[in-house]
């Protein structure tokens, strides 16, 4: 592989649930080490494209390319390796609430080593889970508190470590910083960066929060429809020429972006 | 001549989509199944359900059999005292407990606190993304929620139905002695001459097949839901019916092939 090969590269990506369709033919690139920022307007199809990569839910046409491999037709064992690079942040966090905070950052950890025949003790993962957590800022002794025991941030940061605790070759998150408040939602972002570049990952974020999408983002793409309409870097999102990426981005009711509202 | 063609249509419509979950339904089984004998095996989990199958509802399922035996033995007295047949009340207290009473009792119990629960967990670990965390944790949910759960309720509901068989026969003794003035060592001895090792051990068997339904409703459920709290209270009711229902009618079947001659 290059440095030219993008590490993640969709062709044709479509996805439909029943006759509304989601994902209309994607095309994307996104080159090693660098964060790419998805945004769009609720149900536009942000989630359904990380989804799709992550196997989650079936593509229904196209090609998803990591490192060059087309995920998409990989027998199952060889895609669950390459998933296994793969750290997600989820919008609501998806912790674990049967299990406590350091159960939760290391059971990335437990899973792979009991795949791979080299499991750690429970003494090793939760010591390592402790140094994950301080490094999303949280002190260790949180990883004996239940997930319901901690605040929205917190809970985040928690969903953060959990994520970066396997040292993953590609991040994703889902709207990191939705229902934080503005402070915290810089603190997660700086969070973010800082452990994207610690681990050299590539990321992918998808967002409506424009102060997030610029801190986080090396470049920046925008869904709507179905179709990426506009591709740039993340510093023009606040002024890509693109009509319609400047409707949204700057909030304004009048512009090509017709919202589907009911009167 | 409409109504005659939506009236059909309508019925077609049902009769495909029980196809569907029947087919659903068995590939979920089958899946869960195949985990059994491929590693790895989440040890912590089965014995967690374990636990909470067999041991946290052994409360309700001591304290409904121990009632059931005594009714039976009330009622059966009742009907028996105008032939003369009291003697045989012992006898129907044993088969009846045994055969019947101790595991539809307790499958019902535990198809009311355990299928309710599992269906009630899984389902909101569905909606609030933590299925799909799992699998991009290395995990397959199947094997990490569903199998050590199916295991457990095939183990745990035989062991609770052989509590409720001893239970109840107790709550029988119990009735008769003191209420109904029975001797307490013919009662035992006429017990003992009624009852035969095929009568608890298919008891048992047929827990071991209520357990595993419970567990597969209660999973299936919870795994399928969709549509935040009311699709989890959605799973959680069908989770219940769908047990109750299977367990009577398996019940049914059962019973028409150890039995029936």
């Amino acid at each position: 592989m290059t440095q030219s090969t993008p590490k993640i590269r969709i062709r044709g990506l479509c996805k439909a649930f029943g006759p509304k369709i989601v994902l209309d033919g994607i095309d994307l690139d996104v080159m090693p080490g660098t964060s790419m920022v998805i945004i769009g307007g609720s149900g536009s199809g942000k989630s359904v494209l990380l989804r799709c990569i992550l196997g989650l839910i079936p593509a229904d046409a196209g090609t998803i390319e990591i490192d060059g491999v087309d995920v998409l037709t990989l027998p199952p064992r060889r895609r669950e390796e390459v998933i296994e690079t793969i750290g997600m942040l989820f919008q609501n966090g998806a912790l674990f609430d049967s299990l406590s905070v350091w159960e939760n950052v290391a059971f990335g950890l437990l899973a792979a080593g009991r795949r791979h025949g080299r499991r750690p003790s429970r003494a090793e993962a939760r010591a390592t889970a402790g140094r994950v957590l301080e490094q999303v800022g949280l002190d260790p002794s949180v990883g004996a508190l239940s997930p319901a025991e901690l605040s929205g941030g917190m809970q985040k940061r928690v969903g953060l470590a959990r994520a970066i605790a396997g040292q993953p070759d590609i991040l994703f998150f889902d709207e990191p910083t939705t229902g934080l408040d503005p402070i915290m939602g810089a603190v997660i972002d700086g969070l973010i960066v800082d452990c994207v570049r610690k681990l050299g990952s590539t990321a992918i974020a998808i967002t409506h929060d424009m102060a997030s999408a610029q801190r986080i983002g090396d470049q920046a793409a925008m869904l709507y429809k179905g179709k990426l309409i506009w591709q740039g870097p993340a510093a023009s999102l606040l002024n890509s020429g693109n009509p319609m990426v400047d409707q949204f981005t700057h909030g304004r009711r009048e512009g090509p972006i017709s919202m589907e509202l009911r009167r | 001549m409409n109504a005659v063609l939506d009236f059909i249509a309508a019925l077609g419509r049902a009769a495909l989509n029980l196809v569907r979950t029947a087919g659903a339904l068995t590939l979920f089984g089958l899946t869960a199944l195949s985990h059994l004998v491929r590693p790895p095996f989440y040890w912590r989990i089965f014995f967690g359900a374990l636990i909470e199958i067999g041991f946290f509802s052994l409360p309700v399922v001591a304290l409904t059999a121990l009632f059931s035996g005594g009714v039976i033995a009330l009622q059966s007295y009742t009907g028996f005292a105008q032939y003369h047949a009291q003697g045989a009340i012992a006898g129907i207290v044993v088969l009846a407990v045994t055969r019947e009473l101790g595991p539809v009792m307790a499958g019902l119990m535990v198809a009311g606190r355990v299928g309710a629960a599992m269906a009630a967990e899984i389902g909101t670990m569905r909606v609030t993304d933590q299925i799909d965390a799992l699998t991009t944790l290395s995990t397959n949910p199947m094997k990490y929620l569903v199998t050590p759960r199916l295991l457990a309720g095939t183990i745990a509901l035989p062991c609770l139905v052989l509590v409720a068989d001893m239970l109840g026969v107790m709550g029988g003794f119990i009735v008769s002695v003191v209420k109904l003035d029975f001797s307490a060592p013919a009662y035992i001895a006429a017990t003992f001459a009624a009852v035969k090792t095929i009568d608890v051990t298919v008891g048992l068997a047929k827990a071991a097949v209520f357990g595993f339904l419970i567990t597969l409703m209660g999973c299936y459920h919870g795994y399928t839901s969709r549509g935040g709290a009311q699709g989890v209270g959605s799973a959680t009711t069908a989770a219940v019916v769908a047990a109750s229902i299977l367990l009577l009618a398996s019940d049914y079947l059962l019973t028409d092939v150890f039995f029936s001659q």
